[in-house]
């Protein structure tokens, strides 16, 4: 399945400045390591040693924070829009 | 002052960085906090040289990080900290103090933190002004913005109290209404902000800044008790932020010479039962809120996903601190007893923090022996739909004497 993986600036420099990258995977996971083989050193920006999301990182998909899905086993579907966005903000 | 070349420090990886905009670390997204030098600011810093600046947040300009002069400035802080003899009685507590931060120019504390943003956004030649919020901050921004001459844009929750919008529009703001809580607004302008470099997000691309204006709550109160810190703190949590810079206000005002740095503040945090995240993590043992949907009237505290909140959780807990909650009920009761015990009108969040604090007196975590100071945010005349059905005149009568006595007579002898 092809998914829609949407870059924040800082990670930019990782993916030659493109704002949206499209990979091919069935989970979240599978989503972060396409994006890996493609982009090296993007997944470890994003992931920390232990396998875990970053804390200071928020993975959406299709709108809804994958912390209350199933983390980065969440299934994914062909044309959904994956986003990663910094947590730290507002309030 | 601080220079501007002071830059900003990762609060979690230690990385440096310079004076821009710039809110989290490029390396590990962790927030940013501005460097100070406080060798050379305790050097000029004094008493005296605070007691000679204006009546407002800028007297503390040493330690804050923008230039106070020219600053955007609707004379913002200095707020008058009261003493609450008869709201203590009600409480079983000795020396209660309340810092009425509803005398902000636009009704809450969020003046301070955006004089101070956009007075560093037009240092650093932004034009247009925005915000993600829950009200205060988008009347807050849509005010300074107007006094700034900057464009304004301001995201808020499409269920907001209608007051909060009304006052924000009014300055000739751009209000948009999301369909969605604050936390998917603010997620919406996380976006926004990395897509739109030449706006000044008060609270995402300015943030570290931003936050900084906080800390005069805690330079206020130790000023006004005669430069002497209290003993134990009550503060309302939304994002964490306001809490966390208390905190640190005061360990600066000891680390720059102005109190005795020995002296430790209890930080105690109140939380509405609808969205506590924090407050959860605090009974849980938990290091990390875990994020909640909110709901609860007191909107200017719904904040599932506190971006502070493992901050704020820190500064309790190494304070010997709590967090209470309080319900919708408890909110409305809170207000109504603050109102008619001490002629203070504060909203929701001002509920949260009375109900909180009568419970953390029961509870003796606040304790009747503790020169205690209870943080009053904003006012109440912003959610009085809050109240819409439950308080009115008391009777309706004809225009005639007999009408009154009768009406004096129902009262003395209720059927």
């Amino acid at each position: 399945m092809s998914i829609v993986v949407r870059i924040p600036s800082q990670l930019r420099p990782l993916t030659g400045g493109k704002r949206e990258v499209v990979v091919a995977a069935s989970t979240v996971r599978e989503a972060l390591d396409d994006l890996e083989a493609h982009h090296p050193g993007l997944k470890a920006r994003i992931v920390d040693e232990t396998g875990q999301l970053r804390r200071f990182v928020n993975v959406f998909l299709a709108d809804r924070d994958v912390r209350f899905l199933d983390g980065l086993d969440t299934p994914v579907r062909d044309g959904q829009t994956l986003s990663v966005v910094p947590a730290i903000s507002g309030g | 002052m601080t220079s501007p070349t002071n830059g900003l420090r990762c609060r979690e990886c230690g990385r440096l960085f310079g004076p821009e905009a710039l809110y989290i670390c490029e390396w590990c997204f962790g927030p940013l906090e501005v460097v100070y030098d406080y060798d050379a600011v305790a050097s000029r810093v004094s008493r005296a040289r605070i007691a000679a600046g204006p009546p407002s947040i800028w007297r503390y300009a040493d330690l804050l990080p923008a230039d106070p002069v020219g600053a955007v400035d609707l004379g913002a802080g200095y707020t008058p900290l009261i003493r609450a003899d008869r709201l203590a009685a009600e409480l079983g507590l000795g020396e209660l103090w309340l810092k009425d931060d509803t005398r902000n120019p636009t009704g809450s504390f969020k003046d301070r933190v955006t004089s101070v943003a956009l007075t560093r956004a037009r240092a650093l030649g932004f034009k247009v002004a925005a915000c993600a919020s829950t009200g205060n901050l988008a009347n807050s921004v849509a005010a300074h913005a107007a006094r700034a001459g900057m464009e304004c844009y301001v995201f808020v929750p499409a269920d907001l109290e209608r007051t909060k919008i009304t006052t924000t529009a009014v300055f000739g703001a751009r209000v948009v209404a999301i369909d969605g809580v604050y936390d998917e607004v603010n997620r919406l302008c996380a976006e926004i902000a990395d897509e739109r470099d030449d706006w000044a997000f008060v609270n995402i691309n300015l943030r570290a800044y931003y936050a900084e204006g906080s800390k005069t709550l805690a330079f206020e109160i130790g000023e006004q008790l005669g430069w002497e810190l209290p003993d134990h703190v009550v503060v309302p949590i939304a994002s964490g932020s306001l809490l966390t810079k208390i905190d640190k206000g005061f360990g600066e005002l000891g680390r720059v010479g102005l109190v005795d740095a020995d002296r430790q503040v209890r930080i105690s945090g109140a939380q509405a039962a609808g969205c506590a995240p924090v407050a959860r993590a605090l009974a849980d043992g938990a290091e990390v809120p875990t994020p909640v949907r909110p709901d609860t009237i007191a909107k200017s505290l719904a904040i599932g996903s506190p971006a502070d909140g493992e901050a704020a959780l820190r500064a309790v807990r190494s304070s010997s601190g709590s967090i209470a909650a309080a319900t919708d009920a408890e909110i409305i009761e809170g207000i109504r007893l603050l109102a008619r015990t001490e002629g203070i009108f504060a909203e929701t969040a001002g509920g949260v923090t009375i109900a909180c604090l009568g419970k953390l007196a029961s509870d003796g975590v606040v304790r009747r022996d503790e020169r205690v100071v209870a943080c009053i945010t904003g006012t109440g005349l912003k959610t009085v739909e809050a109240f819409a059905d439950t308080l009115g005149a008391s009777a309706v009568i004809e225009p005639s004497f007999d009408a009154f006595t009768a009406l004096e007579e129902s009262w003395r002898n209720p059927r």
